[in-house]
């Protein structure tokens, strides 16, 4: 049972990093909020769904053109919406929050919800694992989200695209003067947030289904890892992931299922009121609060 | 004969935007018009709609309190993503005092006014030295958190929610207090902000630092008017918990923080008249379309993105500039 436990968390822990490593990438590292990460991640799975049973492509093609998709999507968002507001934060979050909300709520209007709506899981199979059935998938998962973390690090501190990431959020102005067009970091910055996006949606629908609910859930998780790790941090989304992925799965197996969600919101609120910029984040004192 | 074109606001604003010198009952009327026009179309608008369109203008009221509530907060520098959580409170204090305590309508909502305002405060006191969007990540997050507290612990009815409220004698009764309050709160808090205490607040939006260096205490400030929007936004929630006779997780639904933004945003914020003209536009809006369903919410979605990134100063200032623009022709002396 504990040890089951421990499996299962550790699992949780890589999707919920999973799910938040692109949104890391655009809020947390370059500094850009787009809150309509949950519906691209929404967008892209029915988008992959929709290639898969009614065009009768192969699931990688499929699973590639609904990433490429995600990534242009994104890119466009910043071009035509966010650039006109960069730098107002506020109008940012509610101009995104704007996209993420119609594109969620068309889904839910045609109403495509029920469990037909998935995507096939990369080898049907399972193994036994500290005394508990564990389904590759799952273990892919973990391996997945260990090469992206490790990915991302490499990227952002060891490319000069990456650094230029970290350039605009640090500030962006003396960015400016070192030669980095900030308008074109930051559309790549959406975008690759995007392409995360579409990977983790990509990965993580087969165990369940795509539903627009799931778009609320994986913005709000995603907001979690994010700001308990800390903005401008890929190790923090490692250990706020860890954090809250145990959380979540020792209070649904002791205390029970409907605490899971007040866990993680209750880390979010406890942070935010004790230290903004998250465990590992880069204090910017003044800025947050006063 | 030559005439010109002559604008009508230049006999009367002698210095500034608010320094008027009038000298004749139709200069007075430039003035009044505006403000009156709005006024009288609220109080005299219920004789003329039938028993549906009755409830809209509630609908109407209730939201145009929750979006000048939300401007409220806009105009002290603290961007709210959570309104729901003043509705919601108001609502369920109500609720809890004429389910559980049998008091009457006349007692509860004065007291769930003033009691949600002051938890809400409470509640959100501890991160309000936070800035920008941080402040608003936590007001988004409370709501949704109360919800599944309920859901998880079932108090005050869980997921079922109370229902029997004692209702409001008639509909008028209903329309007259919400319209009122409305009216009120509209007028008062637009004269709130003239003064020197508004000033302050504004002032805290613009640029708290320097606020602070003036040597006030911007956490009071900021305490208050979040007071005053909290309790704004409780009257809301209490008033419809009589009016629907039901209090449950729905009040602290997305609804109730997206529409009263939406409608804040498409007015115009700063002038509390964007925040109603907005809930005025929407919300009729948003029950004439009621056949699409949910399609309405992608409509506010698609309102707050092309407002915030095409209009951002909203419709208000607009048609407020366009009214001080107006021409007349007058003879040119030869």
């Amino acid at each position: 049972m504990f040890a089951g436990t421990l499996v299962f968390a550790l699992i949780n822990s890589s999707i919920l990093i999973l799910l938040a490593l692109g949104f890391n990438l655009t809020f947390g590292i370059s500094g850009v909020a787009n809150f309509a990460y949950g519906a691209l991640y929404v967008m892209s799975a029915y988008l992959s769904w929709t290639m898969l049973n009614l065009l009768h492509l192969p699931f990688w093609a499929s699973a590639a053109l609904s990433i490429v998709f995600a990534m242009i999507s994104g890119a466009l968002m910043y071009r035509f919406v966010l650039l006109r507001v960069r730098g107002q934060a506020l109008s940012e979050v509610i101009a995104t929050f704007g996209i993420g909300l119609s594109i969620l709520e068309v889904f839910r209007y045609l109403g495509l919800v029920g469990f037909e709506y998935t995507l096939p899981v990369f080898w049907n199979e399972s193994v036994m694992i500290a005394g508990a059935y564990v389904d590759i998938q799952r273990i892919v998962i973990v391996l997945i989200a260990l090469a992206l973390v490790l990915g991302l690090w490499l990227f952002t501190h060891f490319t000069s695209t990456g650094l230029a990431f970290r350039g605009i959020a640090q500030d962006e102005r003396t960015a400016l003067t070192f030669g980095i067009d900030s308008d074109r970091i930051a559309t790549l910055s959406v975008s690759f947030g995007a392409g995360l996006a579409a990977i983790a949606a990509t990965i993580v629908i087969p165990l369940g289904s795509i539903a627009p609910d799931e778009g609320y859930d994986v913005l709000i998780k995603a907001l979690a890892v994010c700001i308990i790790g800390g903005l401008g941090s890929t190790g923090g989304v490692i250990v706020a992931g860890i954090i809250i992925g145990f959380a979540e799965r020792f209070t649904d197996t002791y205390i029970g299922s409907h605490w899971t969600m007040i866990v993680s919101l209750a880390a979010i609120l406890l942070v935010l009121a004790i230290k903004p910029s998250g465990l590992f984040g880069h204090q910017k004192e003044l800025e947050e609060r006063i | 004969m030559k005439k010109r074109r002559e604008r009508i606001d230049r006999g009367i604003k002698v210095r500034s935007e608010d320094v008027y010198a009038l000298v004749s009952w139709r200069e007075m009327l430039y003035l009044a018009g505006p403000r009156l026009l709005p006024a009288a179309a609220f109080l005299l608008l219920p004789f003329f709609l039938g028993p549906y369109w009755q409830k809209v203008m509630i609908s109407v009221a209730v939201f145009a309190l929750l979006a000048i509530s939300w401007d409220m907060l806009a105009q002290t520098g603290i961007i709210s993503l959570g309104q729901a959580l003043f509705f919601g409170m108001g609502a369920y204090v109500s609720g809890i005092l004429n389910i559980y305590f049998g008091m009457p309508p006349w007692i509860t909502i004065p007291i769930a006014t003033v009691s949600g305002g002051a938890i809400c405060t409470l509640i959100l006191r501890p991160v309000l030295r936070l800035r920008g969007i941080y402040f608003s990540m936590v007001t988004l997050i409370v709501p949704l958190m109360l919800v599944r507290i309920i859901e998880a612990t079932k108090i005050f009815g869980g997921t079922e929610g109370l229902s029997g409220m004692t209702p409001l004698p008639s509909t008028r009764v209903e329309i007259y207090l919400v319209t009122v309050v409305l009216l009120g709160v509209l007028f008062g808090l637009r004269r709130l902000m003239e003064t020197d205490y508004g000033l302050v607040l504004k002032g805290i939006r613009d640029n708290d630092r320097s606020v602070t260096n003036a040597g006030i205490n911007i956490y009071w400030f900021k305490t208050q008017a979040l007071f005053i929007a909290s309790t704004i936004g409780a009257f809301a929630g209490a008033f419809m918990t009589h009016v629907y006779m039901f209090v449950g997780m729905p009040v602290f639904a997305l609804d109730y923080s997206i529409l009263p933004m939406a409608a804040a945003v498409v007015g115009g914020g700063g002038t509390f008249a964007g925040a109603t003209l907005g809930a005025v536009i929407l919300v009729p809006m948003s029950e004439a379309l009621r056949g699409i369903g949910g399609l309405r919410i992608v409509m506010y979605g698609l309102f707050l993105v092309v407002f915030t990134v095409a209009i951002p100063e909203g419709l208000f200032d607009y048609i407020q500039r366009k009214y001080h623009q107006m021409e007349r022709w007058v003879e040119i002396d030869q």
